[in-house]
């Protein structure tokens, strides 16, 4: 296995363009950023959550962004997707989102008091 | 560095020139005002396939496309979609709405395709090799170095029945095979990337969208045959595919996958990239060994094949663009994976360019075996201004004229030729009611008479008295012995000719002669149901 050893080396000693969706996508975190997630510091979430994806180098994550979700008054809103399943979380904060990625991504255990709904 | 969206901007050769370079700058502009580089990453990719909207812009990883786009419309994404997380309805592609599902992967021009060949295409960096590597990129050959030897990899490409997509579908595995054991050192491998048919761009959207490919199949092609020197001979008329593989070659080279031990193994193997001069007939593997010798570009005289005496009288196997990009998703999924897709006697998917009186012209991939009417209506999403369909050309100019009761037979290989066309270089050229038969075939060998290179008798002499004739006919002047001279000379040309183009310069007027024999026969009378393309009776002259 020379060869692909070779070429794990090149892989690995290139910068990663990652956050797009593939097939090794499983997980996926949405922010609300509507004007109402954005005044509610959406933005803050959003780029803790991308910092702490990249410090941890979780390749299966995607991060995007979505709209108001309805519930404005709950904002900044994180949704969680894992394999198909969706977790809601309310009123998060930079803190909040780095439990998150930690407990409920890596530890795969969601903080059941933040949620407001789940599918 | 993590990035919350990627935007992908076309910048294929259709979308340059209908001005994709303002918009990736004005993209850029709106980042930086907005504050969201470090968020956004804008990559410049390959061709995204709805040539007929551009330019165009993705988001991921929604998946949401914009279609049609000025400078002005680029400010309103970034502020709506890319800032506060708002779809831009009105510049949404054709066939999404906010409520039937915008992503990508649900419209049917996109679910109805099969993307092998395409799979990086509009979704990478294509001067990108990070972004390549990143894409599962030189796997299949790092595991083939490893684990094959030269004739096993012979042996898969002879199992998953892979055909050449050059327009004559010989089996490729065979090919390599002959060049394998030919005698002689060194042996050549070159991919041929001189598209000269009319309406097919495939080659250069590939070229241009994943230029890693063509390099990792050719790399591994070269292992399996024995070559040491590969040559990409591309259309000089390809000036952004010429400078994006001449890029491509020279990363690849920077990190060992060209030139001495490749990836740490005993190949040896380096590209280089020549550009041909323009001439149709060197698309004809042996006037293009002869172009790269700096010769005339003339056919040869067949046999000796290339396989036994090419390129400087050496082995050399010549492939299309498209047959080396097939080459290492078989090697990674296997022969098995491959043969499940398309048809038995076709494997595999085909890419076409899908032009003419189409609303979505552009480029596509599907399997083989799909029939003409899910092309044209499903993904090609019928034909514009409420006209109705007339014929669809495959194959180039070379191919046969199909008419509406073709639309369900399947497009591959042999059910095409039973139909007195072919699949050829992957041209599909749709023309709807307000066309005449007689003036596009006049059209078809007017560019043959251009291009026959004049060596052989019948090509050199053929072409024109085709061209002669049927413009008597265009003008309500032919004969009965002119209508039989038409028969009698197209066959002798598709026996006699040297090379391909004398012997498909008929093909056009053979199956509008059977297919649209009540036009033919109408002009024969001197009427065109039309365009009323014959002068003689009072008529105009038609364009040509």
């Amino acid at each position: 296995m020379k060869s692909l050893a070779g070429l794990r080396a090149i892989r690995e000693s290139m910068h990663q363009p990652s956050n797009r969706l593939n097939n090794e996508t499983t997980t996926r975190i949405m922010v609300g950023m509507g004007t109402c997630g954005i005044a509610a510091g959406a933005r803050t979430v959003l780029l803790t959550v991308m910092e702490e994806l990249a410090t941890r180098n979780l390749q299966h994550v995607a991060v995007a962004q979505t709209g108001c979700m309805g519930m404005c008054e709950k904002e900044p809103l994180v949704e969680i997707e894992v394999d198909g399943q969706k977790t809601t979380y309310a009123y998060i904060n930079a803190d909040k989102a780095r439990k998150i990625v930690l407990e409920h991504i890596v530890n795969g255990s969601p903080i059941t008091e933040w949620v407001v709904t789940k599918s | 560095m993590f990035y919350r969206s990627h935007v992908l901007v076309c910048t294929g050769s259709n979308c340059n020139i209908k001005g994709c370079q303002g918009i990736t700058e004005a993209l850029r502009r709106e980042l930086t005002r907005l504050s969201l580089e470090q968020e956004v990453r804008l990559v410049e990719t390959g061709c995204l396939g709805l040539c007929e909207h551009g330019p165009a812009l993705v988001v991921y990883p929604e998946g949401v496309m914009y279609v049609r786009l000025t400078a002005a419309d680029v400010a309103e994404v970034a502020e709506e979609h890319l800032l506060k997380g708002r779809l831009v309805p009105r510049l949404l592609q054709p066939t999404a709405t906010v409520d039937s599902g915008y992503s990508l992967n649900m419209s049917p021009f996109f679910s109805k395709q099969k993307r092998i060949v395409l799979k990086n295409c509009g979704l990478i960096n294509p001067d990108s090799i990070e972004d390549y590597v990143h894409a599962d990129g030189y796997i299949a050959l790092a595991t083939t170095l490893d684990t094959k030897t030269p004739t096993d990899v012979i042996d898969v490409i002879k199992k998953s029945g892979l055909r050449g997509r050059g327009g004559a579908g010989f089996p490729a595995g065979r090919k390599w095979e002959f060049t394998r054991w030919a005698t002689g050192s060194p042996k050549y491998l070159i991919c041929n990337a001189d598209e000269g048919e009319p309406g097919t761009f495939k080659d250069r959207l590939i070229l241009e969208g994943d230029p890693h490919l063509i390099l990792e199949g050719m790399i591994i092609a070269a292992y399996a045959i024995g070559a040491t020197k590969g040559i990409i001979y591309i259309r000089g008329e390809y000036d952004l595919s010429i400078r994006r593989m001449e890029h491509a070659i020279a990363e690849a080279r920077k990190l060992g996958l060209l030139g001495q031990n490749i990836l740490g193994s005993e190949l040896e193997f380096d590209v280089e990239v020549c550009a041909g001069a323009g001439a149709y007939v060197c698309g004809e593997e042996t006037a293009l060994i002869e172009s790269i010798e700096g010769n005339r570009g003339e056919p040869r005289f067949k046999p000796p094949y290339p396989a036994q005496q090419g390129l400087w009288g050496k082995p050399t196997c010549v492939n299309n663009v498209e047959t080396l990009a097939n080459i290492p998703a078989i090697l990674q999924h296997g022969a098995e994976w491959y043969q499940q897709i398309g048809t038995a006697n076709s494997p595999g998917t085909k890419v076409f360019t899908l032009t003419g009186n189409i609303i979505n012209s552009g480029l596509i991939e599907v399997p083989m075996g799909i029939t003409l009417r899910e092309v044209i209506y499903e993904i090609g999403g019928g034909i514009p201004e409420g006209r109705s369909f007339k014929m669809a050309q495959t194959g180039g100019t070379s191919g046969g004229c199909l008419a509406e009761e073709h639309l369900d037979i399947p497009m591959d290989y042999d059910s095409l030729a039973g139909h007195g066309s072919s699949l050829g270089s992957g041209a599909l050229l749709v023309m709807d009611d307000s066309h005449c038969i007689i003036d596009l075939t006049k059209c078809f060998l007017k560019f043959f008479v251009h291009e026959s290179c004049g060596q052989c008798t019948p090509c050199r002499e053929g072409t024109p008295a085709l061209y002669s004739i049927i413009d008597k006919l265009s003008r309500g002047l032919a004969t009965e012995s002119d209508m039989r001279l038409l028969k009698r000379l197209s066959r002798t040309m598709q026996s006699s000719s040297l090379c391909a183009l004398g012997q498909t310069a008929p093909v056009p007027v053979l199956s509008a002669l059977v297919h649209f024999n009540e036009e033919v026969e109408a002009h024969f009378k001197g009427d065109c149901p039309t365009c009323k393309c014959h002068t003689a009776r009072g008529g105009r002259q038609s364009a040509n």
